[in-house]
Formats: C-alpha cells, structure tokens, sequence
C-alpha cells in the first residue's frame, strides 16, 4: 500500500472515531436539555409566585427596607458569574465572561470596586489563569443545580450584602447567566439583584388592573425581611436552572456541528484516499504494461 | 358557591394544585383559616401542616416549611422552600 493512502486511511479512522465521540456527547446533551428545561418550568411556579408578594408589599407598603432602598452611594458592587463546569460548549462560558467583563468596566467606570462571586469551574479557570481575586466560588454542579447550593449562594451574597463597605461588603448585586431563549439560542443576560427592581423580568400588571390591598402577617417589615432573601435565592436558583439548560442545549449545538465537520473531513479525506489508490493503480498498470514491452520487444 | 384556586409550591416543583373550599395553615401568629372570598394576606408561615379540605369534602394535608401564603381574589399560593403532601 503506497505511503500517501496510509497516511490518508489514518485520518479517515481518526475523524470517525472522533465522531462518534461527538455523536455521543451530542446526544447525552439532547437528552439532559429535556430534563433541565423541565426543571426550568418547574421552578418557574415557585420564582412567579415569589415575585409576585415580593411586588405585593413593594407596591403596597412605604416600609423603608435596606433591601429596596438604594444607596446613596455605591462603592462596591458585586458580580456573580455562572458558568460550567466544563467547556466543550462553544461561545457559551466566553460570552457570558466576555460579558461580565463589559460589566466590570462599566462598574468601575462609575467609580465602583468590583468584587466577583463564581460559579462553575470555567469561570475559576479564567481568573486563576489570569491571577485575578474573587470572593467565593462554587463549583461542581453546574449541570444538574440543588436548590442547597443556590440557598448557600444566596447566603453568601446577602451576607455580603449587609455588610459595611468599609468591611468588605457590597452595595449593589449583579448575576451575569446564559439565558436559555431556545435551542440554538442562548443570550447572556445580566440582572441587577440588589437592591431590587421589581419591574426587571416580571410579567407586567396590565393596565387598569389595580392591585389589591394586602394584609401582612405579622407585619410588612417583618414580611420582607423573611420573603427578600427567599426571593434572591430563588432568582439565583432559576439563574443556575437557566445556565444550565442553555450550557446543554449549546454543548448539543456544538457537538453537532462537531460532528458534521467530521463528517465531511470524512468525506473529503475518502476522495482523497479513492484518488490515491487510483494513481497507484494506474502507476502499477503502467508498470506492467512497460515491463511487458519491454521484454516483448527483445 | 365560590372556590379557592389553591397552589402549593416548592422550590423545584409544584406539589399540588386544585380546588379547594377552605385552606388552613399555620403562620408566625397561629393558626388562619382561608374561606373563598378573604381579603388579600400575605403572611409568613411557621413550620408545619397544611390542611386544605377539597371541594368534595375530602382532606388533604400537605407539610410545607420556611414558606408564604398568599391569598389575592380566591387564589391562594402556599410557597415553601420545602413543600411535601403528607
């Protein structure tokens, strides 16, 4: 067998095996979507229903809470980003770091510190490489997100939250996410968690529909006080449900076309092979037929 | 006669929703009870049972902890982080 063929049949072995392992990965992700998108729905209830008295006693009580009332003035301003644990996923870890990044420099812009809370090992990876600081880190469930860990992140950040600025803490609270818009769409999104707007992400009243006046039990301070953090925790929860549905549906992208590149490296590297063993033919008939000649003409 | 659209909401799922003609549960303050047409509440709730009793009269009890009520029009939305039908 000439040089040249081998060398071609070696890539051809090459991108097929590799393409099973794409296939394979593609398909896990088709199925994990379909689960995490179900999760995503599940949650949903939850995160409505919270929002909903959270705008009940925002709209219909004048308590002054250190969770609704901005700061006079912001000197740190924390940035929470949720990636994966792992890559393979195309744009999906960098445009939610790329965006971040805008962020930041918008913060710091306006004259704030900025200080990061990380979820996910890409998001580690990027500014361990890069030997930059964070707060806190999370890592190791971004594919299937607990309700455990999105109640220990809400912790840290309210924690954060109420402390002085001279301590460390911070004055405003940012989460930057995949948004899982569809299958092949997945949009990074920032939120501004605290201090609160209500409005962000909420299915607007209609208008003329005026909101009922509400009873608080024990009291609306008291009420608020208990139902923000619940509320923070459950936004953070549906972020970590909606990064993971939307890193799942963009592995499944990726590893397609992963898959369709080998596809046609396949395709490609068989003509090359075919025509390879072609010349070679045609050489060895070449050969015989000189040969011949050459022993019939004495 | 009126009914009140009840939900119950976990964290992660919806355990169970329907119609119900009387909702009971424990808040900080003690026990309330919910009848079709009560005004708009929002309370916070202790730990412990809900009772609901369906339309047809049976009982349904469901465990819910670290959660809300809350009544508007006669929806009524019992919110917990953790949630469970007993």
């Amino acid at each position: 067998m000439g040089a040249q063929l081998r060398v071609y049949r070696q890539k051809i072995k090459s991108a097929q095996t590799t393409k099973k392992i794409t296939r394979a990965m593609e398909l896990i992700s088709a199925s994990r979507i379909q689960k995490a998108q179900a999760r995503v729905a599940a949650s949903t209830p939850y995160s409505r229903a919270i929002t909903r008295a959270v705008s009940a006693v925002a709209t219909h009580s004048n308590v002054d809470h250190v969770l609704t009332t901005e700061p006079e003035k912001i000197e740190r301003a924390a940035v929470v980003i949720f990636s994966s644990d792992r890559g393979l996923a195309g744009a999906f870890n960098s445009q939610v770091l790329r965006e971040a990044e805008q962020l930041s420099e918008l913060l710091r812009s306006q004259g704030k510190e900025v200080s990061y809370f990380l979820i996910g090992r890409k998001a580690v990876g990027y500014f361990a490489f890069r030997r930059r600081s964070f707060e806190q880190q999370w890592i190791g469930g971004t594919d299937s997100p607990e309700v455990e860990v999105a109640q220990e992140i809400g912790e840290a950040l309210l924690e954060a939250f109420l402390r002085d600025a001279e301590d460390g803490g911070v004055d405003e609270i940012h989460v930057v996410y995949n948004r899982f818009v569809s299958m092949i769409s997945q949009v990074p999104q920032i939120v501004r968690l605290l201090p609160l707007e209500v409005v962000e992400g909420v299915e607007e009243p209609d208008d003329g529909v005026v909101l009922p006046l509400y009873e608080f039990e024990p009291d609306a301070a008291t009420v608020l006080d208990s139902l923000l953090p619940v509320y923070i925790e459950s936004r953070i929860f549906n972020a970590m449900l909606q990064s993971s549905a939307a890193k799942h549906a963009a592995t499944q992208k990726a590893m397609k076309a992963a898959s369709d590149n080998a596809d046609s490296l396949i395709r490609d590297y068989t003509r090359l092979a075919n025509e390879a063993r072609q010349s070679e033919i045609t050489q060895q008939i070449a050969e015989i037929v000189g040969g011949a000649d050459a022993l019939s003409s004495k | 006669m009126a009914v009140l659209n009840v939900s119950l909401v976990s964290a992660d799922q919806e355990v169970w929703s329907g119609e119900a003609s009387m909702v009971v549960a424990k808040t900080v303050e003690g026990e309330i009870g919910i009848l079709p047409g009560h005004e708009p509440l929002l309370a916070i709730l202790a730990h412990g049972e809900v009772r609901l009793t369906l339309v047809g009269g049976e009982k349904l009890v469901a465990d819910a902890s670290d959660g809300f009520l809350s009544v508007e029009g006669n929806a009524v939305q019992v919110v917990a982080r953790r949630a469970a039908l007993v």
